[in-house]
């Protein structure tokens, strides 16, 4: 009996493995966590909008080369300081055979604001949305924003009636009610892939989309699942073993391994995530160290001499194996706002290093405390551990605090009132513009302007809150770059952080396959091309 | 015998309630949750609201008692990364973890057990030594390390088997299996082997150390005295009166077979509960945590029952005792 | 068995030691003797680690990172100041595995120690005594089964880093181990006692002990315990094994000891990021370190528990 279930089990597999191979051109890829939901409003994460992005899609979206192309917008222009008016496309079908139309633009965008969104960052850009026609659709925005259309990147575009029908018109909340939102594990784009099947944290399986309206789309894909593969030894292992096509990240120190062995190469390129290391400025005290009633980083020849006892080409050659950029600015080059000119770092000088400690009262050194993620950031815990090892020579003691990213984070961050003295963090913009790493990470945190929220150290010149300000809403570009150098030649002055490196992009693809690595760490199956 | 084992039931409850309470008032200290729900731009208000609407500021009593309040009517709460009810979740990745877990507890006694008999009655043969040093280098490597040169030999290097997942699964109404599949069947074999090693390292040993003490017994002497056969003598004799001890601890072995998986599970990025547990560990995703510990103290609390209703089976002197004590 | 125990009382211990049956037996096993030579290397270099070991791993200001990742003195690239190659960090392979060994032994020892008093204590008691104190214990331990070892120990971990103030942070964490590897062991002890004492109090010795008025004390100590010796020495023997895994399996998941003062384990586990990458010597010697210490420790007392058992001699 079991027998002839087997049988017949087998055969079935069989036959549908046959039929498939015939014409099917499946992609495998392996990224360490899952897409947290299918929902396109439920979580403003890279990861997680970029998978969404084989599905649904924006208004607009980044091509091959990084560049701003029309997606289910034609063209786009600004007709009023606070108006943009886009033409859609078309046209073009969501998966279930409905029409895209102004419709859903305006729908999706009020669901934006709904509860459990995640994307009111891009909700706040938008006053209201008008239908003009069918394919007409007016966005009027609370002040002139010149760049709106760049910021829609990762806005996609939900099908109203399916949403109303499938009671998903408010965006997957966290908190849940009895069965979970409709979208959450359903999807309904207009994208080139499918949803086939789901299974959260194990596997999801795309299929094509034969009608999808861009018909020179370069993939030839007709099937494709991923997987997520928490470990990274597993991860590396899946593409050696040829069971996956790509994996992401691997670790730096793999690199040589994907290169000797057969079938399999490291794709590898900069990254615009900047690594760097931060002190508490701002307590009289320090909460973690040794030195009671007076805090040793207020002192900037103390800061300084924690800079010039980094040895960062040290960290680049052994513990990223020369994969890394060296950073003197905190924002990378790929950073609307960065001046290669500035990116100059202090020198490496322990001599230099010692002398500063000495001249502020600390020739004997003091202990400290350094927070560090271990999973967050490529090598963070290595890179936090290189770094004290080199403190050491200064005779600076100190206790490596390495953990989890939710326990890090739950530590230093603002909702626990920034209980840090010594930290590594990492910062990519996510407007890619030099603003959003000042008022995050520099400009000083508590006041009336709300910045600094991630300015764990406190580091504070109110000069450059009134730039930060001044920088958001002046469209002269030259002068905006002046301002933005100010502020970057005050931080570096006055040593507000140490920053050390941008980590390497690190994939490893197998040779059967051809993908584009966007400098966003994104992965976009329009351009995955099985070989023949 | 049905008031003992309505009497141990009642007791496991209270045991799952316990576990449940333990768990929440520790909850704290795993780390906040909130960091891996929001984007990084979410501002720090709508951080704090969320906080406050997931219920996470209240005291420790209060969200206990939602939870057991919610538990009791099957109700396990939503996780906060999933976006999905808990019971769904559990449902889903159980028949992975219970076949991986059944399929190396069932590989440790199949092996262990004829291995531990073999080293009591040759207990001074070459082979019977080597036994029991091998097996001890077995156990002698972190789990992880045996799962990763596992994969880096059979996987990387031979590949002959896949080095993640369960393969293709066949859903029998509910429960997946992989045991249905060539793929998942190939798919089974380095994982179980990875888990199996440690149980069947110690059920070889303690199979070996009672049925040493047992073949000394006067009980055996006089078995032999009477002339039955060897075999006899030590199959059907010896290894009888070695049970209570192995039943016990490979009882035991089985509720922290399961327990175990967990890293066995991460390494082979093996969709059980193991794996969903420790991710929502990582991701603080308070809800699965609290609805796995929960589960499991249930496995325990039956298969300890199982383990003391053997007993009685396996030794009539217990028998008088589960009625009165002393 | 209390025949011996009376003759030997009016002898000195080493004396006692030199003529008694476990030293004839031990001198008889090579077996025992070599593990027990290579139990005492691992002891010894533990102990006199700051002498014997060439360099100090620990010292952060002596190690370079310009070190990092070389492979032992036989291969190509190599540098003569270190035998067995260095680690990720610039730290000799060989001055690590001495210290970590340390790390490793003690906390490994403590918690195995930790946990078999607690355990024998509680199935002894358990055993013996029944009744609702037996239901109350036992349901305890099922509570506490119910929770993975590496569980226990991250909450452990958390509540001690939550309740203990910060500047003792750094000197407890070997305490906070060894209280949550053990914790988390008991129960293996106390089920496996109470299982053997259940079976044991009911027969005619102890009966008989019980009947001309032998205290429960003295019946559990001298007639009870050591009969449900054999199976917690097999299991301390093993759980040795598992505690100092566990120790490493724990910095797996970050609540280890301080990667800056690596114990065994925490070097395996810092090594198998490095095993795809070719740099094997991380991970290898530290294996095969852990592993020969495991074997010596388990072999010994496999030795010690047939020398120990008056019935198997």
């Amino acid at each position: 009996m079991i027998g002839k279930t087997l049988k017949a089990l087998l055969v079935g597999t069989t036959v549908l493995a046959g039929a498939s191979a015939a014409q099917a051109e499946t992609f495998r890829w392996a990224f360490q966590g899952d897409a947290q939901t299918l929902d396109p409003h439920g979580l403003f994460e890279t990861f997680t909008l970029g998978f969404q992005g084989n599905i649904y899609e924006g208004l607009v979206k980044r091509d091959d080369t990084m560049t701003m192309v029309g997606a289910l917008a034609e063209s786009w222009e600004n007709i009023e300081p606070t108006v943009w008016r886009f033409k859609l496309r078309p046209g073009v079908k969501f998966h279930n055979g409905n029409d895209f139309t102004a419709e859903d633009v305006v729908f999706s965008v009020n669901r934006l604001n709904t509860e459990g969104s995640d994307m009111k960052v891009i909700s706040t850009l938008i006053k209201e949305a008008k239908v003009v026609d069918d394919l007409t659709v007016d966005i009027i925005t609370p002040a002139p924003n010149p760049i709106l259309p760049n910021q829609f990147e990762i806005f996609y575009i939900m099908d109203k009636q399916w949403a109303e029908e499938n009671n998903t018109t408010e965006a997957t909340n966290v908190k849940g009610g009895d069965e979970g939102n409709y979208s959450n594990l359903n999807a309904n784009g207009t994208g080139p892939f499918i949803v086939k099947s789901r299974q959260t944290g194990v596997k999801t399986v795309l299929t094509r989309n034969p009608d999808y309206w861009d018909k020179d789309m370069r993939s030839n894909v007709t099937e494709a699942i991923f997987t997520p593969i928490a470990q990274d030894a597993t991860r590396v292992a899946a593409l050696l073993s040829g069971n996956v096509d790509l994996a992401y990240p691997v670790p730096v120190q793999d690199w040589g391994r994907l290169e000797s062995a057969e079938g399999v190469k490291p794709l590898t390129g900069p990254e615009a995530r900047t690594i760097f290391l931060g002190f508490d400025q701002l307590r009289d005290e320090l909460t973690a160290s040794n030195i009671k009633g007076k805090n040793p980083f207020k002192d900037v020849r103390v800061r300084k001499a924690f800079f010039q006892a980094i040895n960062i080409d040290a960290i680049k050659e052994k513990v990223m194996r020369g994969a890394s950029t060296p950073a003197g600015l905190m924002a990378a080059p790929q950073i609307n706002g960065y001046t290669e000119a500035m990116n100059d770092r202090l020198p490496y000088d322990e001599e230099a290093a010692k002398k500063l400690m000495a001249e502020a009262g600390y020739a004997d050194g003091f202990e400290v405390t350094m927070d560090c993620p271990n999973d967050r950031y490529v090598n963070d815990e290595k890179i936090c551990q290189a770094a004290a090892a080199m403190l050491a020579r200064i005779n600076v003691k100190v206790d490596l605090l390495a953990q989890t990213k939710s326990k890090y984070f739950g530590k230093v961050l603002a909702q626990n009132g920034y209980d840090t003295s010594f930290f590594l963090l990492g910062w990519t913009p996510s407007t890619f513009d030099s603003h959003n790493v000042i008022s995050s990470l520099i400009a000083c945190r508590g006041g009336e302007d709300n910045v600094g929220s991630f300015n764990l150290g406190g580091y504070c010149n109110p000069k450059i809150n009134e730039l930060t300000l001044k920088i958001q809403s002046e469209t002269d570009q030259t002068k905006r770059q002046a301002m933005i150098d100010e502020v970057f030649q005050i931080h570096k002055d006055e040593v507000g952080h140490i920053p050390l490196h941008q980590q390497p992009l690190s994939w490893g693809v197998s040779d059967k396959v051809e993908v584009v690595q966007r400098p966003d760490n994104q992965f976009d199956l329009r351009y995955a091309v099985v070989k023949k | 015998m049905l008031t003992f084992i309505a009497k141990r039931l009642l007791q496991s409850i209270l045991v799952m309630l316990t576990v449940a309470l333990i768990a929440f008032s520790l909850f704290r200290y795993v780390g906040d949750p909130i960091n891996n729900m929001v984007g990084q731009d979410t501002s720090l208000e709508e951080r704090v609201e969320l906080k406050q609407r997931l219920g996470l500021n209240d005291s420790f009593l209060v969200q206990f008692t939602r939870f057991a309040g919610n538990a009791a009517r099957g109700n396990f709460g939503f996780s906060y990364q999933h976006r999905r009810p808990v019971s769904d979740l559990i449902a889903e990745r159980l028949p992975a973890t219970l076949e991986l877990s059944i399929v190396s507890a069932f590989l440790a006694m199949a092996i262990g057990l004829p291995m531990g008999v073999y080293t009591a009655i040759r207990r001074n043969s070459w082979l019977a030594h080597s036994f029991m040093t091998l097996s001890l280098v077995g156990i002698s490597l972190p789990t992880f390390l045996i799962g990763i040169l596992l994969i880096l030999v059979f996987g990387v290097m031979l590949r002959w088997l896949p080095t993640f997942g369960r393969g293709d699964v066949v859903q029998l109404g509910w429960w997946s299996t992989g045991l249905l599949t060539a793929s998942g069947l190939k798919s089974l074999i380095m994982p179980s082997i990875t888990l199996a090693l440690f149980q069947m390292t110690l059920i070889m040993r303690l199979v070996r150390s009672e049925m040493l003490e047992v073949l000394r017994t006067d009980f055996v002497k006089f078995a032999r005295a009477r002339g039955l056969a060897e075999r006899y003598v030590n199959f059907v004799v010896a290894l009888k009166n070695t049970m209570v001890p192995v039943i016990t601890i490979t009882g035991l072995q089985l509720g922290s077979i399961i327990a175990f998986a967990i890293i066995t599970e991460s390494v082979f990025q093996w969709p059980g509960m193991g794996l969903l547990f420790i991710q929502a560990v990582g991701n603080v995703d308070i809800p699965i945590m609290a609805a796995y510990l929960v589960l499991i103290a249930f496995f325990f609390v039956v298969i300890n029952l199982i383990v003391d209703m053997l007993y009685v089976v396996v030794d009539p002197r217990l028998r008088v005792d589960s009625a009165g004590g002393h | 068995m209390s025949d011996t125990t009376v003759r030997n009382t009016h002898k000195g211990w080493l004396a006692r030691a030199s003529d008694s049956d476990l030293w004839y037996s031990f001198i008889r096993s090579p077996v025992a003797i070599v593990s027990t030579i290579v139990t005492l290397l691992f002891f010894v270099s533990a102990i006199f680690a700051n002498w014997i070991a060439p360099h100090n791993p620990f010292d952060l200001a002596s190690i370079s990172i310009m070190d990092a990742s070389l492979p032992p003195a036989w291969m190509e690239g190599s540098d003569p100041r270190f035998w067995l190659g260095t680690d990720d960090q610039g730290r000799d392979i060989l001055s690590t595995i001495i210290y970590g060994a340390r790390i490793s032994l003690f906390v490994g020892f403590a918690a195995v120690i930790f946990s078999m008093i607690l355990g024998i204590a509680l199935g002894l008691v358990s055993g013996y005594v029944g009744g609702r104190l037996d239901a109350f214990i036992m349901r305890v331990a099922d509570i506490q089964l119910s929770f993975p070892a590496i569980l226990i120990a991250l909450l452990v971990d958390g509540v001690a880093r939550g309740v203990l103030p910060r500047e003792m942070h750094q000197d407890m964490v070997f305490y906070v181990l060894i209280f949550a590897i053990g914790i988390s062991g008991w129960v293996q002890y106390a089920r496996t006692v109470r299982g053997s004492t259940l079976v044991e109090k009911n027969k005619e010795y102890v009966q008989a002990a019980r009947v001309i008025g032998i205290g429960p004390f003295i019946i559990l100590w001298r007639h009870i315990l050591p009969n449900v010796m054999g199976p917690v020495l097999v299991i301390a023997t093993i759980h040795l094994a598992i505690a100092v895994i566990t120790e490493a399996t724990l910095s797996f998941l970050g609540v280890g000891v301080p990667p800056t003062t690596p114990s065994l384990g925490t070097l395996i586990r810092i090594g198998n990021d490095y095993l795809f990458s070719g740099e094997w010597w991380i991970t290898i010697f530290p294996g095969i370190a852990l592993v020969l210490l495991v074997l010596a420790i388990n072999l010994l007392g496999d030795w010690l528990r047939d020398a120990l058992n008056p019935r198997l001699r």
